[in-house]
């Protein structure tokens, strides 16, 4: 029963792959392969394999399929052209003839009698498998933990570069923004902090100079970029109109009793010089 | 019994469709991952079919050498990426000339 929801499932996610464009959809779609996968492993009594499948498939190998994603680019997406004239169309027909002759190659043979896990996992599935491994594959096993450091080392030389010009240290950076301001007349300073108002303090809202305007180096390059900066002076007119409003409650209005409402933002405004740079060194690093 | 190794081969043919006619190297490489997965779980029918656990040991390895190879394929992957900016398998050919 189990079988015929999830193979119906698992081939329609799996033709998924094929048509989706973008890489991450693949992804979650072999997750969901994967994931029907396990309990397949679990009505076959493999309850180890359904374990182990969900951990390290789905855990641990999708997860890394995803963060080089996110390393790569989230949106590339495959390229149409063929290099090889015809190539997809040939790959299709060659496939199904090899599915269509698979399959029933399969299902003309006879598999007899299934015998059934019973009796192997009699003590349990895991110690039966643990049995057989540490005995009869031992010498597997041993390759295997080979394979692996040999497979985590080669991740690291892959992974490695080389540093091409000396590491700044602290003295270097502070002898370079102090050359910056002798030569520029960059702020030396750190950039402004963004703005805290009564109802929002993230680093979405920029602080406010003190003619009222938004202090735009105070707020991340990226939040601008996407357009999900709050407007400070907007912030501001709330704060107002809720004095307004207690003003109004209470029947008479005491200025001096309620907070400055803005042009608290004192630090200078640095130039739009100092947030590149401050970009490019985080870049850097 | 025949409807798991059935299921088997078809998984089995679209992850081979699928690493001809993809271009994306990651998504080449999810297919041989689904590839891998369908003979595992021809490994494990057969286990259960015979009433003995070495097809079980044996879809335990294919999974530790799977994990053994996606690290270093996403590792090369992301090298040919740094050096030549896209994950296209068609634009790596300089071994080619």
């Amino acid at each position: 029963m189990t079988f015929w929801i999830l193979a119906p499932i698992m081939v329609a996610a799996a033709l998924g792959i094929l048509f989706v464009r973008k890489a991450v959809h693949a992804a979650l779609l072999l997750a969901v392969v994967m994931i029907s996968l396990a309990f397949l492993y679990a009505v076959l009594d493999a309850p180890f394999l359904f374990a182990v499948q969900i951990i390290v498939y789905t855990g641990a190998i999708l997860m890394l399929f995803l963060f080089v994603m996110m390393l790569i680019g989230v949106d590339a997406a495959d390229s149409v052209v063929e290099t090889i004239r015809g190539q997809r169309v040939m790959a299709v027909v060659l496939g199904l003839a090899f599915g269509t002759v698979l399959v029933l190659g399969i299902s003309q043979v006879t598999f007899g009698v299934v015998v059934g896990l019973d009796e192997a996992n009699a003590g349990g599935n895991v110690p039966a498998i643990a049995n057989i491994l540490f005995s009869r594959y031992v010498f597997a096993f041993e390759a295997t933990s080979a394979l692996l450091i040999t497979a985590a080392l080669g991740a690291m030389v892959l992974a490695h570069r080389e540093r091409l010009t000396p590491k700044a240290g602290q003295a270097e950076l502070a002898a370079q923004r102090m050359r910056d301001y002798a030569e520029h007349g960059k702020h030396l300073g750190p950039l402004p902090s963004p703005g805290v108002y009564a109802r929002h303090n993230a680093v979405d809202t920029p602080a406010l100079l003190p003619d009222g305007t938004a202090a735009e180096s105070s707020v991340s390059r990226v939040l601008a970029a996407r357009g999900t900066v709050r407007s400070a002076p907007a912030l501001a007119d709330d704060i107002d109109d809720v004095r307004r409003q207690l003003a109004g409650l209470e029947g008479h209005s005491d200025p001096a009793a309620m907070p400055e409402t803005s042009g608290k933002a004192g630090a200078p405004a640095s130039t739009e010089e100092d947030v590149d740079k401050h970009v490019d060194k985080d870049v850097d690093k | 019994m025949t409807q798991y190794i059935v299921l088997s081969a078809i998984l089995f043919t679209i992850g081979c469709v699928g690493v001809l006619t993809r271009r994306n190297a990651i998504v080449v490489f999810m297919c041989v991952e689904l590839m891998l997965n369908a003979c595992n779980l021809a490994f494990v029918a057969f286990a259960r079919q015979h009433g003995n656990l070495d097809g079980q040991i044996t879809a335990f390895f294919v999974m530790v050498v799977a994990a053994a190879e996606v690290v270093i394929g996403l590792a090369i992957i992301m090298t040919i990426f740094r050096t030549r900016r896209s994950a296209s398998v068609d634009d790596a050919s300089l071994l080619k000339y």
